[in-house]
């Protein structure tokens, strides 16, 4: 009894958020001012989820017949999805008045896709991986066409959930390979015979598909072709979390999975392919990120050359570097938050002022967000002392310690040419007059969400040092 | 209150987010300067009981590690922000923090009505914030970190008044002279702390000393790091031949030039050499080169300042010359001796120049001195302060100056090398000459200021700070009796920095320097010198002024040497700058930057642009497509790695 009672205790933060998302149900029918409760009675709820996580970091366990795990890494995970969340829920109040009608679903959507991700992380069983990834992903394909009357926005649902089911069918596939294999969908199970069956074809073939469809969540090349089309139909804000929770959601489920490959024990087969998907997607999201007019596509691409960066500290395959991507992983989602929440302020009716003219000259008119967005666009660039900075150096020096150092000067090849586009930015709100005559109604809530996300960057940036260790610690 | 000294890093520094934030929003001063000076003067109070707390420990645990939390870790590297509270970084907190709680309330008065106010004490936030990481940091990057900080503030606040005029050019063209200077001096600083790094594997202070006193390492390395340190040194501190920073310096608003080109920053080089004495003690070829390069400032500077009209100017080299003091007696050996001056020379330069603030105050921004005369009566408090500070730097007993000043000459003399001590006599004269002909001509004679001008004496704002300073200029060197004087109990000074400076005094085998009657001997000597010199001031700049017309005239060329600072400026220019800015302009800029790099990077970068405009036409749009590259790129994955088995 008491142990079933510990059980609970540990996974306080999916119970939260599973009961708050019924609560919200009937919050959304039966009150009026449910648009004014329901927005802060989902932070809240993200928050107190949040804060359990923090709190319980210590309580590591496995739990419902070897089911979940709690504790550890899966809180860290826990945090960084539940706070992305809040602050997207922060940013989302006003924005979706702006966007267009208001639907309550909205924020039970978001509050499911986040117990998906949360079920992901915290899976000790594969099947339970594809229960998160099916919660997460259809609440994400409902999130990106919300709002119906939108061409654009019904355009970005479907190719959403076309490409999305055709790469959850190569995860299924894998796992069905795998089962036929080990004989068993644990992923302890897996773990333990993965040295013994590293030669066996078949379940080579079967983890390759199931990391390929995990690639097409990260949005790592050749398989992140959905991924502009999508950012620019869907809500700016549900973009914001598509990039920065679902791509952490995914790297979760890679690391729970195929975690044994990644701590040195055996040696990591798998390197070649992140290797080189890795190579493409930064180069390739770099690149063409330089011309793009609108603001959430050069986002997008962004978001892509980033899952490259991240890509390099699995390839490491050594504990330094999957500590570099959960710490990568949590700077960038407040950096990417901040990012996208300056372009739901800017953004206007109609999805006016969402091309690079229009933020030349903000820096007169709007010095605040100018200055956000530059530490922003800073720490995306990986410029220190801001924490965009540190995950890339994590990473890198992972990498160079697995002999891969042609790995980490690539990365920081591509960073060169990211600078560019992201400092372009930069110099158009600062040195150039505006073109538009450009008239915003800050959002005090959306605003107050972006400066909290440029906080967190500045303090993930000044200790570095003491998140790291805290990441690593669990990883021994 | 150990335990809290993290708050007197915290605490200026909210204050500088608060001011910086909103301080040009509020218009009212009294918040911006009450919030600006009270974040100060808790952090004093801290220090304060820090300090008593510290003196309750035995000696032997008086060190206390605050860790506040991991900085940076990689491989071997292991950083934390910790502060290190012992007796050195307790001695340095409460000069920074009390000096700087005095100038920041006078700062208040002085800046009254300028359109910068808030940004003003921001600024004095931030540097009192980088400060203290410097002094109290327990490891080189921290105090990097305070270094270059402080760096920063000094570049910010000598361009204070970015839009005013100064001398012949811009006060940004002081602020920039002072960065550029003080990077050539970080530069050497950096190398010295990657060969720290190298040597010793750690840059924790307790580490690498440890390891300096026990490990068995080359003496050319220890020459290396001394000398790459010092390097740093020379920037900071203002020493030849890096020292002509500080008196362009002056363009700040005077508060900015008692605390931090005064008071504090200039003193960090000293702190940073006596903080690393283990490793100066291992390397005495380049002990001999501090000693060589303080006298040789000492001097040098103070001859300069014989012959200044400005009233800052003449303070500022005053400033260099003391400071050369001080790396006279780190050079010797006698790093507590260089604290003791590094104390009682905030003390009286600060008090000094904050004197001359508000002299400069009350004569509405007139900074000659040739055009002030008889002002004691117009601005008494002011005067009988700025009376105090002079007699104080010239060393006049039993003011503090006269203390420090001994136990370095003592000092210098007992290391056997009696060209130092000449020196330092020599110096401790035309210090004694420059200052009072300063008073002099400001103070006393004819009133030599047009009717335009009507001096009053500032408000209490401002003279409540002379004041204090003055008591503590006046008395500050009772702390550091020498032990000829003070019998048994030794020099309490000497006695509180003993246990940091043992190690490196045991292996320079100089085990403090012992009083005996050659030391009353050479005090007396001094001590009729000095006043022989402030009586020639007095009498050539008030009973009359023809003799130094005369004496300017038959020495015209020594004077216009002296006038034109060597022309050292004027030789910099031509050797340096010049040659740089030419060939930077014809050969880097014209040919390699614009030919070369830019041709290259332009060329790069249209090839970047044209490979993305031609790449981004595979995103058609089509989801059929979009599906059909996730096939090929599925199919190429699986036939590679599972061939590759």
């Amino acid at each position: 009894m008491l142990n079933n009672f510990q059980e609970f205790y540990n996974i306080i933060p999916i119970l939260l958020i599973g009961a708050g998302f019924l609560i919200s149900l009937l919050i959304e029918m039966y009150f009026k001012k449910s648009d004014v409760i329901l927005p802060w009675f989902t932070i809240l709820i993200f928050l107190a989820a949040g804060f359990h996580a923090l709190y319980a970091v210590n309580s590591v366990s496995v739990i419902f017949q070897n089911m979940l795990a709690t504790g550890g890494i899966v809180n860290i995970f826990y945090i960084i999805f539940t706070f992305g969340a809040a602050i997207v829920a922060l940013l989302s109040i006003d924005y979706i008045k702006k966007y267009g009608t208001y639907f309550g679903e909205y924020y039970i959507l978001l509050q499911t896709s986040i117990l998906g991700m949360m079920l992901m992380a915290g899976a000790k069983d594969l099947f339970m991986i594809f229960l998160g990834l099916e919660l997460m992903s259809v609440s994400f394909y409902s999130l990106a066409g919300l709002n119906r009357k939108r061409l654009k926005a019904n355009e970005a649902s479907l190719k959403y959930f076309l490409l999305g089911a055709f790469a959850t069918g190569f995860i299924v596939y894998g796992i069905a390979l795998i089962y036929g294999t080990v004989h068993s969908t644990s992923i302890d199970m897996i773990a333990s015979r993965f040295y013994e069956l590293s030669s066996d074809k078949l379940f080579i073939a079967g983890i390759l598909l199931f990391l390929i469809g995990f690639s097409f969540k990260i949005a790592a090349f050749p398989f992140h072709m959905w991924v502009p089309d999508v950012y620019e139909g869907s809500p700016t804000t549900i973009a914001g979390l598509f990039s920065t929770g679902g791509k952490a959601a995914a790297f979760s489920a890679i690391i729970v999975t195929l975690g044994v490959l990644f701590t040195g024990r055996i040696g990591n087969i798998l390197m070649p392919y992140l290797a080189v998907i890795s190579v493409l997607s930064m180069f390739y999201g770099s690149i063409v990120a330089i011309s793009q007019d609108n603001i959430k596509r050069m986002l997008a691409y962004s978001s892509i050359s980033h899952a490259g960066y991240l890509l390099i500290g699995l390839a490491a395959g050594n504990s330094f570097g999957v500590a570099g991507v959960i710490f990568y992983l949590a700077s960038y989602t407040f950096m990417n938050l901040g990012a996208f929440g300056i372009v739901a302020l800017i953004e206007g009716k109609d999805e006016s002022n969402l091309t690079l003219k229009s933020f030349s000259g903000l820096a007169s008119r709007y010095p605040l967000l100018a200055a956000l967005f530059s530490i922003i666009m800073f720490s995306l660039a990986g410029i220190p002392p801001f924490a965009g900075f540190f995950g890339k150096y994590y990473v890198f020096i992972a990498a160079i310690k697995s002999n891969l150092t042609w790995l980490a000067i690539l990365g920081v090849l591509s960073s060169v040419i990211s600078v560019y586009f992201y400092l372009r930015i930069v110099v158009l709100m600062y040195f150039k007059d505006a073109e538009t005559d450009l008239k915003i109604d800050v959002s005090k809530t959306g605003l107050a969400a972006v400066i909290i996300s440029v906080l967190l960057v500045i303090i993930i940036g000044i200790a570095p040092g003491t998140i790291i260790d805290l990441i690593a610690f669990f990883f021994k | 209150m150990v335990q809290l000294i993290y708050l007197t890093t915290l605490l200026p520094l909210l204050g500088f987010l608060f001011n910086g934030l909103f301080g040009s929003k509020i218009k009212n001063e009294k918040i911006i300067g009450i919030i600006g000076s009270s974040t100060i003067g808790i952090s004093f109070l801290i220090v304060v009981g820090a300090f008593f707390q510290t003196l309750s420990m035995p000696v032997d645990q008086r060190q206390t590690i605050v860790n506040l939390f991991t900085w940076i870790k990689v491989g071997n590297l292991d950083v934390n922000v910790s502060y290190q509270v012992d007796q050195l970084s307790l001695l340095m907190g409460l000069i920074v923090t009390g000096v700087g709680f005095i100038i920041h309330v006078y700062s208040i008065g002085y800046m009254h009505g300028d359109k910068g106010f808030g940004r003003f004490f921001a600024y004095l936030n931030l540097f009192i914030f980088a400060m203290m990481n410097l002094v109290l940091g327990s490891n080189f990057l921290l105090l990097f970190l305070g270094w270059e900080g402080v760096g920063l503030c000094s570049y910010l606040l000598i361009g204070f008044w970015y839009d005013r005029k100064f001398e012949k050019s811009t006060t940004s063209d002081a602020a920039k002279k002072a960065f550029i200077v003080n990077r050539i001096g970080d530069f050497g600083f950096l190398l010295g702390i990657f060969l720290i790094y190298l040597t010793f594997g750690s840059l924790n202070f307790n580490d690498v000393f440890a390891r300096a006193a026990s490990l068995n390492i080359p003496q050319y390395v220890f020459n290396f790091i001394a000398l790459f340190l010092f390097i740093g040194a020379m920037g900071k501190s203002a020493q030849i031949p890096l020292y002509i920073w500080l008196p362009d310096a002056m363009a700040g608003p005077t508060p900015v030039s008692a605390l931090i080109h005064a008071a504090t920053m200039v003193t960090a080089g000293v702190y940073m050499v006596a903080r690393c004495s283990i490793i100066y003690a291992s390397a005495p070829a380049i002990m001999e080169f501090v000693a060589i390069i303080g006298a040789l400032t000492a001097i040098f500077a103070a001859s300069i300042a014989l012959v200044q009209n400005d009233i800052k100017k003449v303070l500022a080299y005053s400033t260099v010359s003391q400071l050369g003091y001080m790396f006279l007696a780190l050079g010797v050996g006698a790093f507590s001796a260089a604290l003791f001056h590094v104390m009682t020379h905030a003390f009286f330069k600060a008090l000094l120049f904050l004197g001359a603030g508000s002299v400069i105050h009350g004569m509405h921004d007139e900074q000659n001195i040739q055009n002030y005369g008889g002002l004691k009566k117009y601005m008494p408090k002011t005067y009988v302060t700025f009376l105090i500070a002079s007699l104080a730097i010239a060393g006049i007993p039993p003011l503090s100056g006269f203390f420090s000043k001994d136990e370095i000459l003592w000092s210098s003399y007992a290391d056997g090398n009696i060209i130092y001590w000449l020196i330092g006599v020599v110096t401790a004269l035309l210090t004694a000459f420059y200052m009072f002909r300063l008073v002099s001509l400001t103070f006393d004679g004819k009133e030599r200021f047009g009717h335009d001008k009507h001096p009053h004496e500032s408000p209490a704002v401002m003279t409540i700070p002379l004041i204090i300073l003055a008591v503590l200029a006046a008395v500050g060197g009772f702390i550091g009796i020498p032990e000829i004087f003070s019998g048994e109990h030794g020099n309490q000074f000497d006695n509180w920095l003993e246990p940091i400076f043992q190690p490196a005094q045991a292996k320079i085998a100089m085990f403090g320097v012992h009083s005996s009657l050659e030391e009353i001997v050479l005090m007396v000597v001094t001590l009729v010198g000095v006043i022989g010199s402030i009586y020639a001031a007095r009498y050539i700049y008030i009973k009359n002024i023809k003799p130094a017309e005369k004496l300017s005239k038959r020495f015209n060329g020594v004077y216009n040497l002296l006038l034109n600072k060597y022309y050292v400026d004027e030789i910099y220019d031509a050797s340096v700058v010049t040659p740089i800015v030419k060939g930077s302009e014809i050969v880097l800029w014209k040919f390699a930057d614009i030919k070369i790099i830019d041709g290259l990077i332009n060329g790069v970068a249209n090839l970047i642009e044209k490979i993305s405009g031609s790449i981004r036409k595979i995103q058609t749009g089509v989801a059929q497509f979009y599906a059909l590259i996730m096939m090929l790129g599925i199919v190429a994955a699986l036939f590679w790695i599972i061939l590759s088995l």
